[in-house]
């Protein structure tokens, strides 16, 4: 490790520390449904889209209209993708001619997309038009993305609201989060991407006689305008297959930095948000913290383990940090720090091969993905994720002193906790059940690249990554077959969905109750303690789960490394 | 809850109509004219011209394997540095197909006099299998080799990698390999 990774690793959350406040507060701006500087502009396009879709955004819906209409949106988003993609081959914009993508292939990529996870079971370059990544895949980054606020949006309002029947309009949320945030940013920094290096042009293919004569084919495309929205909406699926390790996604270590920032700076805003909205951001802040601590410690594990290497290639003369897969011009501590951000949030971008890191540097994206992904995690899921567990944490304070428990103003009482561990089961039931079943088929037995214990975390990782949607990978692994595209599908839908819907449910409950003033007899949730307490709950849980798949996989692996026993 | 999934049929099926042209048609192409007009460059791929000739792209790597120019790093992308098919090699630390092919690099590098510890990224492939760059310590190894094969003085050749060192607050120090090999090629000429 050295000093000057660690300047940028700190850096790095001094940054984000900085602009909590303010994004939080635009956030909160489109919560509470104010007007912003930007509905000079985009007001009148917010207002067409209502007219012409007959939506009335002043309507309140209760927690089962706003889990129909989302859910009913995210379908038909789903077969429109499904639709463009196997149509790739008869539509315009396909300059490299690409034919239509296979049922199982298509259904995978566009459950992949809808999902927020952007698992790519294809290779971009050679399987993806221009079209099909313009129309079929980027307007998925926006709209999950958006989805995925206003969820969190319809969650703050059950904890803020009092005997209310109603969390808000799914489609004015939706709506506003992307006109007014997610559009106006990605406009920016696509202009920055383009200006830094990365291509947007409606070309495919350029054919180059390189120096010494040979010849290379290099693909264009609009990467840029992609890639922007890719990061800032925590989807992370690439224009290319190697993602943002390609040269034209994240061509210089600045735009790294930026890439990584914007994968953050939402979720650490709505934690601001979330305070703001229960009216008192030092409750936002105490979530903040606790999500920091498990941030910086995967960091430490994942960079102190790049960063000394890998013994089994000190052996044969290789000195130094462990370079298989990485980038030059980034080295061993912006891609450790990538790979914590980008499994911390539920992004899945990559710059370098996960599949390569050392054992216990690559165990770390994967417990973090199975942690729920809720160290600040994707946008908007991230938070409402981490409220499960706040509602699991001070039920377990509750049984501790023997009152019932309270959470910023509402009594949490056994409906709520049910539906909380219903939706952080499906975690791990999902997870550990296909993880199993796919190492005793043949099927499932087929996909690692690699043998031993790495082959096992391959097959993990994968499930986890689904179920997480996270979309991140051990990409050795071949899943592009009709087992692993179907099996994978699901797990990402299942994984979505069978979260959101107790988590809505969680949302109507508490609207409709009463608001319990804090009393000396409250547990506190802002403080030390209160952190201390989050921490445990979210590590013993996730620790008690996964700790017996990891011993399999990546620690098995690292004694296998150390000892220089090779599979 | 029947009359509940028809009210929402609509604005789903318009939305998602609405939404597919502002943002998978408009947005990219609103983007690509900006690019275009004011950095046409960066947007067409940074692209190298010789003549009529693309040389390549100052972004992007490409392959080098012979003798008088900086060698660029082991690529997994198809058969080494393929633009349409970029990849890591995948391998696990401790897999023993990585061993081999890192044994065969370390043997070539070997074989062409660089002795010590070996800097990592001159045997490692990269996560795109398109790295441009090489560590400034991988290309000083190699410029004793360049400079016996071109009849150069070495110092002319460490000269070129000093002058390309680039070094970042956000990342490491690295050289582009195409870039130097140009100077190379422009030093010999003069």
């Amino acid at each position: 490790m050295t000093f000057q990774g660690w300047i940028l690793i700190l850096g790095f959350v001094a940054i984000l520390l900085a602009l909590t406040r303010p994004v939080g507060a635009w956030l909160f701006a489109l919560y509470e449904g104010r007007r912003t500087p930007l509905h000079l502009i985009l007001g009148p396009v917010e207002r067409g889209f209502y007219k012409l879709s007959g939506i009335d955004p002043q309507a309140e819906q209760g927690w089962r209209r706003y889990a129909l209409h989302m859910l009913l949106f995210n379908v038909t988003l789903m077969a429109f993708t499904y639709a463009v993609l196997r149509l790739q081959g008869v539509l315009p914009g396909n300059p490299q001619g690409l034919a239509g993508l296979s049922p199982h292939l298509a259904f995978n990529t566009a459950v992949s997309f809808t999902t927020n996870t952007n698992w790519q079971s294809y290779g971009g370059e050679s399987t993806m038009s221009n079209l099909s990544q313009m129309l079929g895949l980027t307007i998925h980054n926006f709209l999950s993305a958006a989805t995925g606020i206003a969820l969190a949006f319809a969650l703050f309002r059950g904890f803020a609201r009092r005997e209310s029947a109603s969390i808000g309009n799914f489609w004015a949320d939706m709506t506003r989060v992307t006109l007014y945030v997610l559009l106006p940013i990605s406009v920016v920094y696509a202009i920055f991407l383009i200006a830094s290096g990365v291509p947007q042009t409606m070309a495919g293919v350029v054919d180059v006689q390189t120096l010494e004569g040979a010849r290379q084919s290099i693909l264009l495309g609009p990467v840029a305008s992609q890639e922007a929205i890719k990061m800032l909406g925590t989807n992370g699926g690439g224009f290319f297959n190697a993602n943002s390790a390609h040269p034209f996604e994240n061509p210089t270590a600045l735009t790294n930095l930026v890439q990584m920032l914007s994968i953050f700076v939402l979720g650490f805003g709505l934690t601001w948000t979330f305070g703001k909205a229960v009216g008192n951001t030092r409750q936002g802040w105490a979530i903040l913290s606790a999500m920091i601590i498990l941030f910086l410690a995967g960091v430490f594990v994942t960079y102190s383990q790049e960063a000394a290497g890998n013994p089994v290639l000190h052996h044969l003369g290789v000195a130094g940090s462990n370079m298989e897969g990485k980038e030059v011009r980034f080295g061993p501590a912006a891609s450790a720090l990538f790979a914590v951000v980008t499994t911390a949030a539920s992004c899945g971008a990559v710059n370098a091969m996960h599949d390569s890191f050392t054992a216990l540097g690559g165990m770390i994206p994967l417990f973090n993905i199975q942690l729920g992904e809720v160290v600040i995690g994707g946008v908007g899921a991230g938070i409402y994720g981490f409220l499960l567990f706040a509602i699991l944490a001070v039920f377990v304070a509750g049984l501790m002193v023997g009152r019932t428990p309270e959470y910023v103003g509402k009594k949490i009482e056994s409906r709520e906790v049910k539906l909380a561990v219903l939706a952080i089961a499906v975690l791990p039931l999902m997870i550990l059940g296909l993880t199993s079943l796919s190492a005793v088929l043949q099927a499932g037995l087929a996909g690692p690249l690699n043998k031993g214990p790495h082959g096992f975390s391959e097959i993990l990782y994968a499930f986890t990554s689904a179920v997480g949607n996270n979309g991140s990978a051990f990409a050795g692994l071949t899943a592009n077959t009709p087992y692993y595209n179907g099996l994978l599908g699901i797990a990402m839908w299942f994984g979505r969905f069978f979260v959101i819907v107790p988590m809505l449910a969680i949302a109507g409950s508490l609207a409709a109750k009463r608001h319990v003033p804090e009393s000396a007899g409250s547990f506190p949730t802002t403080g030390g303690l209160w952190v201390g307490l989050l921490v445990g709950i979210i590590l013993i849980l996730g620790g008690l789960t996964f700790l017996p798949s990891l011993a399999l996989g990546p620690i098995a692996d690292h004694l296998a490394m150390i000892r220089g026993t090779l599979s | 809850m029947g009359k509940d999934f028809t009210s929402a049929l609509r604005p789903a099926i318009v939305m998602t109509i609405l939404f597919a042209a502002l943002l998978g048609i408009a947005y990219p192409l609103a983007m690509t004219g900006i690019g275009q007009a004011f950095f046409p460059s960066q947007a067409n791929g940074s692209l190298i011209r010789d003549g009529n000739r693309v040389i390549g792209s100052t972004v992007l790597g490409q392959a080098f394997t012979t003798d008088r120019y900086f060698q660029t790093r082991p690529s997994a992308a198809g058969k080494g540095y393929d633009g349409l098919a970029s990849s890591g090699s995948n391998l696990g630390p401790a897999s023993q197909a990585l061993v081999d092919r890192v044994k065969t690099d370390v043997a070539r590098v070997r074989a062409e006099g660089i002795t010590g510890p070996l800097p990592a990224d001159l045997v490692t492939a990269s996560g795109s299998g398109l790295d441009p760059d090489l560590s400034p310590a991988a290309a000083a190894a190699q410029a004793p080799r360049i400079a016996r094969v071109r009849g150069m003085p070495v110092g002319t050749v460490t000269a070129i990698v000093d002058r390309a060192t680039e070094t970042s607050l956000f990342g490491d120090p690295h050289v582009n390999v195409l870039a130097m090999n140009r100077a190379l090629d422009t030093s010999a000429r003069r």
